[in-house]
């Protein structure tokens, strides 16, 4: 993997969102919700990232396709730095990246067909005549494992799943090298679940695709990342590649969180000793001063209060922040 | 509008024999619930038989559409009636058949006897009343408490789910809280009483990891001391494997297979269950093995099931399926199963 052309660099960034409090909407303070977030992805890896709600997962996903302007920091795709290109040229570069969304029932129209909705992109950003796009839209449903003739109907009539077949078909409309999947399937069920994973990693194979896959569900990511990075209020914990992260996690957060997943073993789910974090994350419009963790760490010491930790690589190619993981 | 209406009687559950000693608290019977809609008759629930011993915690599996939640709403006719009709079936508890019971009677039950829990804490509390009050009301409907006893009681209650400073925070609404101690509160309004059953209708699953496993040990904490029979109901297998003693596995309305927890997840018998189980990524090693998948979709409920509603999914398919509904029946000592195929023949 390391060999491996970077495709995404990701170097510092930061997401503030404003709050604005009082008669004269005077700007109190911001809300962190990423604060200095760097990573790289390698061209046809995926990335996990994972994290609690509220952790600034989905803000990332949606900050390196620049649908959010970063307050900070850089985002480099393929060696350009798309936070300062200019709206054409930012337009020209847009058919490279594309996004697959959570909620397959919000990010349809309603009132499109499903030939509509897929060939959009296609009337955006390329020449195709009438013709040719109903000839492309046909193959990409097919390459989603849909029936072609169902072109003309409309996504109310649909399950949850094949919506989001309809979404992962019209985010391959241009034939793009970096897609980012912001939590693709938990709004399905398990059953379900499996069925897009596979298409996924089918597509990835076929064409491959680089994904940042953005997901809470643990033993998913374990199954489609290479590499995993473990975010939380904002800012990344940790990084390693799959195996290590899910055999010798170094980061305190990291080892709470796997121990909080359920397994589906009665026999282990008996014997297991969790590590349980008290208390709940704290505000990102007001982080601890120190280490972010430091207010449910339960290795915390003195200096993880007032000092934050370093982003430094533990062993190749496992970055932590915490000031005592070894 | 059901032209299908074949009585089945079903077989005493595994819990039930062994019940000679202890009676059940609550035993369900050949429930069905149907939905009146425009577009016709859903029926949501179908011949749903179970019943839970005093301190038994039974976890309800399936995926969205199964009829997990409408089972229990059911039994306590929290269903908008109509659309919702209780076509047939018995739920007896302590001693009467709650499904006859007047209105006002009903109401004492709930929060009293039975205690809810749903699952998104939010829109189950009223924004509107301090958490204080709403732990207060049932306790002063209910238990007949002044006002004084009860404001006691609330704060030993929010200290029993583990919310720190509970005093003062008797005064917080619930927007002061976070999801994971709105949950608590919750819980906490639901143990007011000292309920003999709780429900729990998906009560982790709009929380996060690390807060649904602070729940779960506070659950299984709090069954140890008040010792309570609980239903569980859940569409993650891993939550279930943790908790439960019995698990009964919803497909299409029906319980497909009924079974102690340990022979569930070691040896499923319904092919549903095995199909299920497959799907979910192996927790041990990282290998990248491909993910079984079930193909097809979720049946549709509009009509009474005259077939296996698994059928046109299941591998194992055979004329019988097609032809016949499978009642659940018994597999071995721990496991009852709801289909045609011969015990051991997979």
């Amino acid at each position: 993997m390391s060999e491996a052309k970077t495709l995404l660099s990701v170097s510092d960034l930061k997401i503030h969102f404003p709050i604005y409090k009082g008669i004269l909407r005077r700007k109190v303070g911001d809300v962190k919700a990423v604060d200095g977030v760097s990573f790289d992805i390698h061209e046809g890896e995926t990335l996990g990232l994972v994290g609690e709600s509220g952790c600034g997962k989905s803000t990332t996903g949606r900050a390196v396709l620049r649908l959010y302007e970063a307050t900070a920091g850089k985002v480099e795709f393929d060696d350009t730095d798309i936070s300062i290109l200019s709206p054409e040229e930012l337009r020209a570069t847009r058919p490279r990246m594309q996004m697959i969304f959570q909620d397959p029932q919000a990010c349809l129209n309603p009132r499109m067909t499903v030939g509509g909705i897929v060939s959009e992109p296609l009337i955006e950003h390329t020449k195709l005549d009438a013709k040719q796009r109903e000839d492309k839209v046909q193959e990409l449903l097919k390459a989603v494992g849909m029936n072609p003739s169902f072109i003309n109907r409309y996504p109310h009539e649909f399950s949850g799943g094949q919506r989001q077949r309809i979404g992962i078909a019209r985010a391959l409309a241009l034939d793009p090298d970096f897609i980012v999947c912001d939590e693709p399937i938990a709004a399905l069920d398990v059953s379900i679940q499996a069925q897009v994973v596979n298409l996924l990693e089918d597509l990835q194979n076929e064409r491959g695709l680089t994904y940042l896959f953005i997901s809470h569900d643990l033993s998913m990511i374990r199954h489609i990342a290479d590499r995993v990075a473990v975010m939380y209020l904002g800012k990344l914990m940790e990084l390693a590649d799959v195996k290590t992260l899910f055999s010798s996690p170094a980061h305190p957060y990291t080892q709470a969180l796997l121990s909080a997943v359920p397994v589906a073993d009665p026999k282990i789910e008996a014997n297991r000793k969790r590590t349980l974090l008290s208390g709940d994350i704290p505000s990102p419009a007001n982080p601890p001063i120190g280490c972010v963790f430091c207010t449910r760490c339960p290795a915390a010491q003195k200096k993880c209060f007032t000092v934050p930790p370093e982003w430094r690589e533990l062993k190749p190619d496992q970055f932590v922040a915490c000031h005592f993981a070894e | 509008m059901q032209g299908n209406k074949t009585k089945q009687t079903q077989e005493t559950l595994p819990s039930q024999r062994s019940a000679t000693a202890v009676a059940p608290v609550l035993c369900v019977k050949d429930l069905q619930t149907v939905f009146h809609t425009q577009d016709g008759t859903v029926h949501a629930v179908n011949n749903v038989s179970f019943s839970l011993q005093p301190g038994e915690l039974l976890g309800v599996v399936g995926e969205s559409g199964s009829g997990k939640s409408v089972t229990v709403m059911s039994l306590l006719k929290l269903l908008p009636i109509p659309p919702a009709e209780i076509v047939s079936g018995t739920v007896e508890f302590g001693g009467q058949d709650l499904l006859k019971l007047p209105p006002k009677e009903l109401r004492e039950l709930r929060g009293g006897d039975i205690g809810f829990i749903f699952q998104d804490p939010m829109t189950s509390l009223n924004p509107v009343f301090t958490v204080g009050f709403q732990i207060v009301e049932p306790l002063r409907l209910h238990m007949g408490m002044t006002k004084k006893q009860a404001r006691v009681r609330a704060a030993e209650l929010l200290d029993l789910v583990g919310i720190p400073s509970a005093k003062e925070r008797l005064k917080d609404y619930p927007h002061q809280f976070s999801g994971g101690m709105r949950q608590r509160v919750m819980i906490a309004i639901a143990l007011a009483c000292d309920p003999k059953l709780l429900i729990a209708d998906e009560a982790t699953t709009a929380l996060d990891v690390t807060v649904q496993a602070q729940i779960i040990e506070l659950i299984k904490e709090l069954r140890e001391k008040l010792g309570m029979a609980i239903i569980w109901i859940t569409h993650d297998l891993g939550v279930v494997a943790g908790i439960a003693d019995h698990v009964a596995v919803m497909y299409g309305g029906q319980i497909v297979e009924y079974a102690d927890v340990n022979s569930l997840y070691a040896n499923p018998s319904h092919p549903y269950t095995q199909a299920l189980l497959e799907t979910l990524p192996s927790h041990d090693e990282g290998e990248n093995k491909r993910l079984l998948s079930i193909p097809g979709q979720a049946p549709n409920l509009n009509k009474y099931p005259a077939s296996c509603s698994f059928a046109p999914r299941c591998r194992y398919r055979f004329e019988r399926c097609d032809k016949e509904n499978p009642l659940l029946r018994k597999i071995s000592k721990t496991q009852r199963s709801a289909c045609w195929l011969e015990k051991g023949k997979k």
